[in-house]
């Protein structure tokens, strides 16, 4: 089967690459874009390890067609942030120790920056509804909610 | 994934087109959410796939003056979860868009899909069926109107004819004084599918109960009505009896079966105290 060419905005960058039609756009990020950050945990749209923005909306993009990203803007961890400039989110993750095997990380900020752009101060309530599509195995549930809360205070409505 | 062909369509016509051609061997996809993990699975084998993201039109939530709401297919869980035209006149409605998955599912799941996967306990079902949506279906003799209570017609099968897309949903107007809900139970707050689902819509005119239309989900081959409970509320007051008696009339409609996610029992209880939940809300919302 023929790949196709994808023409999306990747991370802000216009970007265009090939694809075969029946790939997902967690595939193609992987894959052919070499982007890790998203990663598989379930493949059924269960865990959130997958998490990157469409159109500024967090969405499982193990069940999504990389073509229906056509003309589309998508964001992942990687363009979440700069190595030397870390989005608030960030910063606390790493300044209050949140990952313990990291497996689920990318998706969990992913997920708390779409929510904290629609909702600068959220209460602990909307928080844990927040990334309650995210599964952590390590059960570190209690210092994501700590660290979300105090990006959250310090810097609230950074782009998603 | 087995491999598919993957047809872009830019409207309405181009889908029906391309249906018409290779419509049995084909499924349309919209969200995806359900549609991907029975691919994965192997449960769903499609020699081509429909992408319906690129067909503006479907996407098209509308307030009618006087005469209800237009939804179409494509509209997500999340839209219908926020809109705050949905959830001041069709509570119900957002409610039920609010439970799909998480928020990463319900920004990708559609109004359309959800009904056309047509699974017994699919959450948007209920509140539509009580609202008395008519289902608008296009096809390649033209455009025909379901009423959705005549749209499901087993477990994941709808009136759907192969080449026939679903395209929006019309939701009547209500009348003054009309109130609904939707309550599921799961043992989990989010990311769960209904043990049991339950909408209740009332509308109320001199202190009697005008109007009442009450939808199950989850316990039958498809969402039902239970509409003996309905009439045994038309032309009375809504007092405690009256809606014990309506909740024990909705167990009666349902034929629910034991499985993993509760036994027929507790199924039966759980339509009952649903019923009387959600009929409670639904008076005090149209007192409002």
């Amino acid at each position: 089967m023929a790949k196709q060419v994808l023409s999306f905005t990747l991370n802000d960058s216009e970007t265009d690459v090939l694809v075969q039609p029946y790939v997902t756009l967690l595939d193609a990020l992987r894959e052919d874009l070499e982007l890790t950050g998203p990663k598989e945990g379930c493949g059924t749209g269960d865990c959130g390890a997958c998490t990157v923005h469409l159109d500024g909306k967090p969405v499982a993009s193990c069940l999504v067609l990389a073509l229906q990203a056509r003309g589309r803007s998508v964001r992942t961890i990687e363009g979440l942030g700069r190595f030397d400039a870390l989005h608030p989110l960030q910063d606390a993750f790493v300044r209050l120790g949140v990952p313990q095997c990291g497996f689920c990380i990318p998706g969990v900020l992913m997920a708390a920056a779409a929510l904290l752009a629609e909702n600068p101060h959220p209460s602990e309530e909307e928080i844990r509804y927040g990334i309650a599509g995210n599964l952590c195995r390590c059960t570190g549930y209690t210092k994501m909610l700590a660290a979300i809360t105090e990006a959250a205070g310090v810097a609230p409505a950074r782009r998603a | 994934m087995r491999r598919f062909q993957l047809a872009l369509p830019r409207n309405i016509d181009e889908c029906v087109k391309f249906l018409a051609e290779r419509g049995p061997e084909t499924k349309v996809i919209a969200g995806g959410t359900d549609l991907l993990p029975q691919m994965k699975n192997g449960l769903l084998k499609p020699a081509a796939v429909v992408d319906l993201s690129g067909v503006a039109d479907l996407r098209t939530l509308r307030r009618q003056d006087g005469s209800g709401l237009r939804v179409g297919a494509s509209v997500t869980a999340r839209e219908i979860e926020r809109d705050a035209y949905v959830r001041s006149a069709y509570p119900a409605l957002a409610e039920s868009g609010a439970l799909v998955g998480s928020v990463q599912i319900r920004n990708l799941a559609t109004v359309g899909g959800n009904l056309c996967n047509a699974a017994p306990s699919a959450d948007m079902a209920p509140p539509l069926l009580a609202l008395e949506a008519e289902a608008v279906v296009a096809g390649p003799r033209g455009r025909r109107r379901v009423s959705l209570s005549d749209f499901f017609t087993g477990v994941r099968r709808t009136v759907l004819a192969p080449d026939e897309l679903l395209v929006e949903l019309i939701v009547p107007a209500l009348g003054p004084r009309s109130g609904g809900q939707y309550l599921r139970h799961t043992p989990r707050r989010e990311l769960d599918i209904a043990v049991v689902g339950v909408a209740s819509q009332i509308t109320m005119s001199d202190g009697v109960c005008a109007k009442a239309r009450i939808a199950l989900a989850a316990v039958a081959p498809t969402p039902i009505r239970a509409t003996a409970a309905e009439q045994a509320l038309e032309g009375r007051p809504l007092t405690a009896e009256q809606i014990g008696r309506a909740a024990t009339l909705a167990v009666e409609a349902a034929r629910p079966i034991s499985d993993q996610r509760g036994s027929a029992d507790f199924r039966r209880h759980l339509v009952a105290v649903l019923t009387r939940r959600t009929l409670t809300t639904a008076l005090e919302r149209a007192a409002r």
